[in-house]
């Protein structure tokens, strides 16, 4: 049995008499991505501040590597790559006097490499107030992972980055995690959860709604698959299929939700040629991350 | 060290980068100190003798008061100090680091102010060298101290504002800086001696030239190196790296204790 590169057990935060986070538990594996995912206010960046030690645990117990966050701080830093969602860095400090400066601090060699990665091998002189809101934060990433940590915190990665240079950070995030790095990330956006991470945590207002690998999540839910159907005549509307739990239109396209896709497909398909109908496109769905994300916030407002 | 040094280097950097502190480390000071000099060593000659010490503390006052500040109070505000602390840079590091880099700039205008003062407008040098040095470091060490701490207390740019100016105008008016000491009203001396810019006056006449004074210059020297201790422990003491986190080891209230030593240097030796 692997040791967790992370553990969070019953973690409570308060902040005065609102509870931020409500007794939650998880644990990332060594070597994993693990997507931490929640709306606005659900704690994610609670948690992570916490285990970043910059805030402290109201209760439950947080660890990193085996080390509390708490009660010793400075061994984290070394242990822990962090892009913050509010961090910054003084607007007149170049590209490279951040990287040299940091990296000093932690006592390695400046990683240009990684700044060369990210797109910012041509940015070095430039003074960090007149970077672009992705620069700034690829920038960020750079200096996280610029002394090899085990660990990678990161909120948000991927705001506010065009599709190349989100696209870039995803096949930089694989390699580190097959170089052996943990990283746990907090987003927003389901796709990038569904295609990055190994395993991923839902937060619904400070409490956990589900753990588990993105298709364990999404089985867990009513697992509907979504067949959209377009044809040159009108032989499949209004008709029960089998497994078709509900059917809507969405343009020229009719759209099947069902629980047996193999079956309705044969059956549209069926009914399409009896009726003499020109089967025009066809596209099958299965449930998506996303999809089960909105079922569950439903839930929770229900 | 070489973390030390890099970071030094940049906040020396930044000094002359940043408009802002450009203008509280050199122009300003500087300007005043063309203006002043040339107004004031026109319409009363005698200022000329305390025009040194006079422009030296002024460009102090602006680059620690005013200057020192400010930027970490914009870096609390923006999240540069939360970078900084996950990245492992110390606490201490981020008081000591601009308040030295600070003191190089301000030794840099005060040169220019030592170096111009006597062929431009006839001002008298010190007479003793060592003796003048000691009490411009010394109060650069306490009013450093000083805007360190504002900087840690204050919750806002608006705050910060508001707290430099409550030691900056008192500084430059009741000092004897603009008006000699014996001139003005006894009680005006003693509130002027509640902030260290009366105390550096006294040392600079007294030690550096050699005029009669109201106390023993020693004593200045001592508040003065009180002062500056105290204020960067209660900097230490109430800082903190984060505005939205309400942590914090003690009220910022209790930087008012960094005025200790001029109270009772007001109370026991004017």
């Amino acid at each position: 049995m692997l040791e967790p590169a992370v553990q969070v057990i019953n973690f409570r935060k308060n902040y005065g008499s609102f509870t931020a986070v409500d007794q939650i538990s998880f644990k990332v594996l060594p070597g994993e991505i693990f997507g931490l995912l929640g709306p606005n206010g659900a704690g994610k960046t609670t948690t992570l501040e916490c285990l970043e030690g910059l805030r402290r645990a109201d209760g439950g117990e947080l660890r990193v590597m085996g080390v509390s966050p708490a009660r010793e701080p400075r061994r984290l830093l070394g242990l822990i790559g962090v892009q913050l969602q509010t961090g910054s860095l003084p607007g007149y400090c170049s590209v490279a006097e951040a990287m040299r400066f940091f990296s000093a601090y932690h006592g390695v060699a400046p990683d240009f490499v990684s700044l060369e990665r990210l797109g910012l091998g041509d940015n070095l002189k430039t003074q960090y107030h007149a970077l672009s809101t992705g620069q700034k934060r690829r920038l960020a990433l750079a200096l996280a992972v610029a002394h090899r940590p085990p660990v990678l915190i990161l909120d948000e990665p991927t705001a506010g980055l065009d599709v190349a240079t989100r696209a870039a950070l995803h096949r930089l995030l694989k390699e580190l995690r097959e170089a052996g790095t943990t990283i746990l990330l907090s987003t927003h956006d389901m796709a990038e959860a569904e295609t990055l991470a190994d395993r991923v945590a839902i937060l619904l207002k400070g409490r956990l709604a589900a753990v588990g690998t993105p298709r364990e999540i999404t089985a867990a839910g009513a697992g509907l698959t979504k067949i959209s159907v377009r044809t040159d005549g009108e032989c499949l509307a209004g008709i029960s299929f089998p497994g078709v739990a509900r059917q809507s239109r969405q343009e020229d396209y009719l759209i099947f939700f069902t629980a047996a896709p193999g079956p309705s497909v044969a059956a549209m398909i069926a009914q399409i040629d009896s009726a003499g109908d020109q089967l025009i496109d066809l596209r099958v769905e299965r449930p998506s991350l996303e999809e089960r994300f909105l079922e569950l916030t439903t839930e929770e407002v229900s | 060290m070489k973390a030390f040094a890099l970071h030094f280097s940049f906040e020396f950097a930044a000094g002359l980068r940043n408009r802002t502190l450009l203008m509280m480390n050199y122009l300003f000071p500087l300007g005043f100190y063309f203006l002043a000099g040339a107004m004031m060593t026109g319409i009363n000659p005698l200022f000329r003798e305390q025009l040194l010490p006079a422009m030296v503390i002024f460009a102090v006052l602006a680059g620690s008061i005013l200057g020192l500040p400010a930027p970490l109070v914009e870096a609390r505000e923006a999240g540069i100090l939360r970078s900084y602390r996950i990245n492992g840079v110390p606490a201490g590091s981020l008081l000591a680091i601009p308040a030295l880099s600070t003191a190089i700039h301000l030794i840099l205008a005060a040169a220019v102010i030592t170096v111009t003062a006597p062929p431009v407008f006839k001002a008298p040098l010190p007479q003793n060298w060592p003796a003048s040095i000691l009490v411009f470091l010394l109060m650069l060490f306490a009013y450093s101290g000083l805007g360190s701490l504002i900087g840690v207390i204050s919750g806002n740019s608006r705050l910060s504002i508001l707290w430099s100016q409550l030691i900056y105008l008192p500084s430059i008016l009741l000092s004897g800086m603009m008006v000699p000491a014996e001139m003005m009203p006894p009680a005006f001396i003693k509130i002027g001696h509640l902030l260290p810019a009366s105390y550096a006056m006294q040392g600079f006449i007294g030690l550096g030239q050699g005029q009669p004074l109201l106390y023993e210059p020693g004593w200045a020297l001592l508040v003065l190196l009180a002062g500056g201790f105290l204020a960067f422990a209660l900097a230490q003491f109430l800082f903190t790296w984060d505005s939205q986190n309400s942590a914090r080891r003690g009220h910022p209230l209790l930087a008012v204790l960094a005025l200790l030593p001029y109270l009772l240097g007001a109370l026991l030796l004017v």
